[in-house]
């Protein structure tokens, strides 16, 4: 079946890391996760491997395989500001029967699926407006410059 | 008594089941019952968001493409490609070159596969394997993936499938650009259509599998899945001009409602540049989402139903071998009954990607693949239409564009919408045949979405932000006024504590 990839097309083994951006690019303070992506890809971490979506679906239990650490990062209107970094456990929630599951269902399947999932984390970034069209907000801004700092020294050197 | 309005709604209990669960975006069904229990009114009340043609207003015609694809987060491809067809036409292109042609559908074959085999194998199979009023903790995924793992496996992979044949046409998993005005910017590398080739032949097997499996699911409860939910429709869908299904292109098909599926033609290979000179909408007070009806048959008589039973029972063959065995077999089944059945729909989702998966195969064998001709212009035009059977039916972009080559009007009919009364009145049927004086469980209201799920409503495209849902639910009364608003959580992580 399918191989895994990288961002850019490349058929091999699976990078330690990866990232997963959820959000809409077009929907204001939604665009946090895809945003943070962008701005990760300049930096090229090593073994780390980048994706984006809108959502996230049953088959992304299949780009955690072979992970040693998966992080989700999508913009939160619960999340104080500017952001939190948290672990996330397999669970089944009310999104499991969705077009859009939450990070913790898609642990869930994978779970259901290849048993233990690799270690994950949820990056929440603080955002305030969502509606289609708008751009960045000032505050949301700020969080992503904030979330990129982290990120980046999380991962500027991965070796154990 | 047709249950679309209580004749005396006043002193009747409400019963709402809101969001709808397992479709996209968020829908609303609601109840007024009288004090026996006896159905006086059932309504499927969706969110749609319309704000779609002011996003799409202003922009250079050339991003269309790309930024429709921000309308929705389940078809993005369906936008796409629709997209595209209109703007071939604002750029002259009424023919392009076979490369662009053949490698549009394959992106298009795709995403029918991956939209299919998620519907199947993760939304409805939960309903389907358990039945329909089984224990609610186990009628989900997961559910399935513990009694049935090589199903749960097979319907991942085979989304994943189409998933990766979209990257490869796209140019990306998501925000794809492989599709422009006038035709493609890439055409298919012989490593990637070798990396598809490989598991073609497996994908074909388990949509075969597939097929059978929603046949067997069908047989077992023959009676149930005949009547459950059943009406009379018109149908519409795009056909192939020697009356082949073609997902892609071609005119449009009215046929009158039949017993199973087998009505009179109303209109047949219609241009659907002229669309509007067939298909109207109508308004109605109680809900966002328009009602559309073929014009010659008035609002309250021509509504009519879309998607992939409409495909299956109406064109005249499937131009893949396997997947016109199917239908065949699906037609005499049981005198043809399962034709006009809703539950149908699933068993006709799955011959349909069969049919995707047999096409996708034929495509990767086609050297055109491989052409450098990307695209052709013609003579500018002001308006384009684009048509195309997305995987939950009809979907209709149009589109105007000023000398300042920006978009100054912009119409989209989606799937969804032409399936508004339909879902409608398999609503209501449902609730005269399973919840007329009974009184109400979760089983019983979850035939309710039973009957709605079948259709794979894609109900808006909205933000997908932690901690909330995306759009707020109001509940209005029989006479439209709003008495409460809420919202669903939904649990998506642990506590989270700031960095330090």
């Amino acid at each position: 079946m399918p191989a895994l990839h990288t961002a850019g097309g490349q058929s091999l083994i699976p990078a330690p890391i990866l990232i997963i951006g959820i959000g809409n690019p077009s929907r204001g303070d939604d665009a946090l996760g895809p945003l943070l992506i962008e701005r990760l890809e300049a930096l090229q971490l090593p073994d780390v491997e980048l994706l984006t979506d809108f959502q996230l679906q049953v088959e992304y239990a299949l780009d955690l395989r072979g992970r040693r650490e998966v992080v989700f990062v999508d913009a939160s209107l619960d999340a104080p500001a500017p952001f939190t970094f948290a672990p996330v456990v397999a669970l089944e929630d009310a999104s499991y029967s969705s077009h859009e599951l939450s990070p913790g269902a898609v642990l869930h399947v994978y779970h259901k699926l290849f048993g233990e999932p690799p270690p994950a984390f949820v990056l929440a970034l603080r955002g305030e407006r969502f509606e289609l069209g708008e751009g960045l907000s000032e505050a949301a801004s700020a969080h992503l410059e904030a979330a990129l700092d982290f990120i980046a020294q999380r991962f500027s050197d991965t070796c154990p | 008594m047709n249950l679309e309005t209580a004749a005396h709604p006043e002193g009747l209990r409400r019963v709402a089941i809101d969001p709808i669960s397992r479709v996209e975006g968020h829908g609303k069904v609601t109840l007024l019952l009288d004090e026996e229990d006896h159905i006086q009114q059932a309504r499927l009340h969706i969110v749609e968001f319309r704000g779609f043609e002011k996003f799409i207003q202003g922009r250079p015609y050339w991003e269309v493409p790309v930024m429709v694809q921000r309308l929705c987060g389940i078809c993005p491809v369906s936008h796409h490609l629709a997209a595209s067809k209109a703007l071939d036409q604002i750029v002259g292109a009424h023919q392009l070159t076979p490369t662009a042609e053949k490698l549009r559908r394959l992106m298009h074959y795709g995403q029918i596969l991956q939209s299919h085999a998620l519907h199947f194998f993760h939304l409805s199979s939960p309903d389907l394997l358990f039945g329909f009023d089984s224990e609610v903790a186990k009628r989900n995924i997961v559910g399935v993936a513990a009694a049935y793992p090589e199903v749960a496996r097979q319907g991942v992979l085979l989304r994943k499938y189409g998933q990766e044949v979209i990257r490869h046409t796209a140019g990306k998993r998501i925000h794809g650009t492989g599709s422009v005005p006038g035709g493609v910017n890439k055409n298919l590398a012989l490593a990637e259509r070798d990396a598809l080739l490989k598991d073609i032949y497996q994908i074909i097997g388990w949509s075969l599998e597939a097929v059978h499996m929603a046949r067997a699911l069908f047989e077992q409860n023959l009676e149930q899945y005949n009547a459950f939910g059943r009406f009379r429709a018109h149908t519409l869908s795009l056909i192939r001009a020697d009356g082949a299904m073609d997902l892609y292109h071609g005119g449009l098909r009215a046929r009158a409602a039949g017993n199973n599926g087998d009505g009179k033609t109303i209109f047949d290979h219609v241009d659907y540049n002229h669309y509007w000179e067939h298909i109207l909408e109508e308004v109605k007070p109680w809900s966002y989402m328009k009602f559309p009806f073929l014009r010659a048959l008035g609002p309250e008589a021509g509504w009519y139903r879309v998607g992939p039973l409409t495909r299956v029972t109406q064109c005249d063959f499937i131009p893949t071998p396997l997947a016109e065995r199917e239908r065949q077999a699906f037609l005499a089944f049981d005198g043809g009954r399962a034709a006009g059945a809703t539950l149908a729909y699933h068993w006709a989702r799955m011959i349909e990607m069969l049919h995707a998966a047999e096409a996708i195969k034929e495509l990767l064998h086609d050297a055109d693949l491989q052409g450098n001709e990307l695209v052709v212009k013609g003579e500018r035009q002001e308006r384009g239409i684009g048509m195309i059977e997305a995987p939950r039916g009809t979907l209709i972009h149009h589109y105007r564009v000023d000398e300042n080559d920006q978009v100054i009007r912009a119409n989209l009919i989606v799937s969804t919408t032409h399936n508004n009364q339909a879902m409608n009145e398999a609503v209501r049927q449902v609730a005269r045949q399973y919840l007329d004086g009974r009184k109400l469980t979760e089983g019983l209201l979850n035939h309710i979405e039973v009957a709605i799920r079948a259709f794979d409503p894609c109900l808006s495209c909205a933000t997908h932000a932690l901690g909330k849902m995306p759009l707020q639910v109001a509940l209005l009364d029989a006479e439209g006024r709003e008495i409460d608003r809420m919202t669903r959580e939904v649990a998506s992580c642990s506590v989270g504590i700031p960095p330090a």
